[in-house]
């Protein structure tokens, strides 16, 4: 890594980047395994300088040789943007994410070094409010239970199947009452759901009855819909005491992020059937998920793709165009994250 | 005072049984060796009847019943009473309309994002390992798609205002052109299901409406429409929508009925496009206890000589 004082020296030797009719230079920071899909329209307005490109060389050669002038990074998928990356980027102005969280970009850092930082959670906040209802009407109204039932042949032999619970009237605690959160509450109005939610701060605006604390809103709650940011304060923000102010037959359903909830509690309390269910999209461990859950009927388990449809990934492809052509042009970005 | 004979047809709720028990001579039909002798040796004494979805009073047992008075379904769908034979011999008819449409709807929109979003498969994937090969593939988004609902009723009504919460276009056919409402009439089915993405069946079964789902509205609704089904099996013809199914005219199916309950076309279990539920409508905890103390409440009512609660005939 260049310090200040071989910067001057090691520029003479830098090869310049070579760019096709001046087209302006992002930095493509991707997976190996993860193929861009946008590539093409991408390739088309700007010059890609994928490390991935150059097999044979480090990452940090790559971009210390290439990237020295580049003003903007095009982020793919969950790959870490780490403080050590951004050291490689001097001419950093931008970085443009392309999923719906945005904890493996260190914001720290970008705001320290005055680098903007673009999310993508308006591409995918219906999908995402979409399955998280999914997943609660199929938990209640046993759903994916009920096809196994039907499927393995034993509606002609045991006749009743078990009964399910109503929606409607289910007092419905959000964590985080963000985009999706909101757009959920939206959603479960509908069908006749009380809502409530927990966030960092109160949102004056919002009509739904708020609780300083998560333990609280669990207590006045018989559904738990977790769908906050990953952050140091919501590790495990659903913890062995949330569960048990939830209750026995409450329902816990995560299309957050793992973390956020303590994964080895709530597989001894759904075994112990000291809660009522739950449905999860993301796991601590992924794609490693806890097999005593295999067996239960009250859960309900998804292979982390609450946002992962064909309509999501073409409005994530024309956000992150709008937002590289934003900035090259000097108009206003689409979708900034909110640092506070 | 001779006691109240009650014919029950099959199990249903044993809540309800317990409930009719308590106040009346209950005879569970389905307990009997010889049906066609226990309703005989009984006949004299039985004044009322409950079926529910699957098991009504037919013409056949109507006659069979010279005592008959009043039959109380555990169901909205009355399909199974012959209601003209009942009409006929002054014979009261109740049902459970209200009490059951959010459930139904609920389970209407369940089932769309089940087949849309592929939950049913999804979970297999997780249970059977697959995922530590690899992520699961792209899905179709439910918000913001054409909902066409045939029969805009009690439960299509209901059906209408969940997906509008989703930003649905809402589109319906019915009989007649409802005046009241402001989504979009169609006068046919067939120009119901070439202007929609996902249709959903809420309209009773008569005559009329069987098979109104037929091969040439599920062409219309076409590869990527979804069928829902949360009326009754006869609505659809289920051989054509089998062969739509796979091959391919038809894009997917969310079903809670079937012709034949409970058997199921095993060609359906194959099929990754398709979630099967066991008439599972109104199966919630909640529900069917209020179902079942409407049931009761009628049959009270009805022997006591007050207005009956919910009466159909």
């Amino acid at each position: 890594m260049a310090t200040k004082e071989e910067q001057p020296q090691a520029l003479e030797n830098k090869e310049e980047p070579k760019e096709d009719g001046e087209l302006p230079l992002v930095v493509v920071l991707r997976p190996k395994s993860f193929n861009l899909p946008l590539e093409d329209r991408l390739q088309s307005h700007f010059h890609l300088l994928d490390p991935n490109d150059s097999p044979d060389e480090s990452i940090e050669s790559f971009l210390s040789r290439r990237a020295h002038s580049a003003r903007a990074l095009l982020c793919v998928g969950l790959t870490p943007l780490t403080a050590d990356t951004l050291c490689l980027l001097p001419s950093l102005e931008l970085v443009v994410g392309s999923s719906a969280g945005v904890e493996h970009i260190d914001l720290h850092e970008c705001r320290r070094r005055g680098i903007t930082v673009t999310g993508a959670s308006a591409a995918f906040s219906e999908d995402a409010a979409d399955y998280a209802v999914a997943l609660l009407i199929d938990v209640l109204r046993r759903i994916s239970a009920a096809d196994r039932f039907v499927r393995g042949r034993l509606w002609p032999v045991k006749g009743e199947h078990p009964l399910g619970f109503k929606l409607g009237g289910k007092r419905v605690g959000i964590v985080g009452l963000g985009n999706i959160g909101s757009q959920i509450a939206k959603r479960l109005v509908a069908f006749g759901c009380s809502i409530a939610y927990n966030s960092r701060k109160k949102k004056p605006s919002i009509p739904f009855p708020y609780h300083a604390n998560v333990w609280d809103l669990a207590a006045n709650s018989d559904v738990l819909i977790v769908c906050c940011a990953l952050t140091e304060d919501t590790h495990h923000i659903i913890n062995k005491d949330v569960m048990t102010a939830l209750g026995k037959e409450g329902v816990i359903i995560n299309v957050g992020r793992g973390p956020l909830v303590d994964e080895k509690e709530l597989v001894q309390f759904l075994v112990r059937g000291e809660i009522g269910g739950a449905g999860l999209d993301v796991f601590e461990n992924e794609p490693d998920v806890p097999k005593e859950l295999f067996k239960l009927d009250n859960v309900v388990l998804s292979p982390h793709c609450a946002v992962v449809t064909l309509e999501s990934f073409a409005a994530l492809q024309d956000l992150v165009m709008a937002n590289l052509k934003a900035f090259f042009s000097n108009k206003p970005l689409v979708s900034l994250v909110q640092n506070e | 005072m001779e006691s109240i004979g009650v014919l029950m047809l099959i199990p249903m709720n044993s809540y309800l049984e317990q409930e009719l028990q308590r106040r009346y001579n209950l005879f569970k039909l389905w307990t009997a060796p010889q049906k066609p002798q226990f309703i005989k040796g009984h006949a004299n004494s039985i004044r009322a009847v409950v079926g529910n979805a699957s098991a009504g009073a037919d013409a056949e047992l109507i006659e069979a019943l010279p005592r008959l008075e009043i039959v109380s379904s555990f169901s909205v769908g009355v399909d199974k009473i012959d209601l003209a034979k009942c009409r006929e011999k002054g014979i009261r008819v109740t049902y459970t309309p209200d009490v059951l449409t959010e459930d139904v709807a609920d389970l209407a929109i369940g089932l769309m994002l089940a087949v849309l979003r592929r939950l049913c498969e999804s979970d297999r994937y997780v249970r059977s390992g697959k995922w530590k090969k690899g992520d699961y593939k792209l899905t179709t988004k439910f918000s913001g798609k054409t909902v066409g609902i045939i029969g805009l009723g009690r439960i299509g009504m209901a059906v209408a205002k969940r997906a509008e919460a989703f930003n649905c276009p809402i589109c319906y056919y019915s009989r007649t052109e409802k005046s009241d409402t402001k989504y979009k009439y169609y006068p046919s089915v067939v120009e119901l299901a070439s202007n929609c993405q996902i249709l959903v069946v809420a309209c009773p079964l008569t005559e009329e409406t069987r098979h109104i789902v037929n091969r040439e509205v599920m062409n219309a609704l076409g590869p990527k429409g979804v069928l829902i089904n949360i009326g009754r099996g006869p609505h659809v013809d289920e051989p054509e929508l089998v062969s739509a199914l796979i091959e391919g005219r038809l894009g997917g199916a969310g079903l809670d009925v079937y012709e034949h309950e409970p058997e199921v076309p095993e060609e359906l279990f194959g099929l990754e496009n398709v979630v099967l539920l066991p008439h599972v409508g109104t199966a919630t905890v909640e529900t069917r206890k209020v179902m079942a103390d409407l049931v009761v409440g009628n049959l009270e009512a009805h022997f006591l000589n007050k207005p009956l609660l919910t009466p159909l005939v």
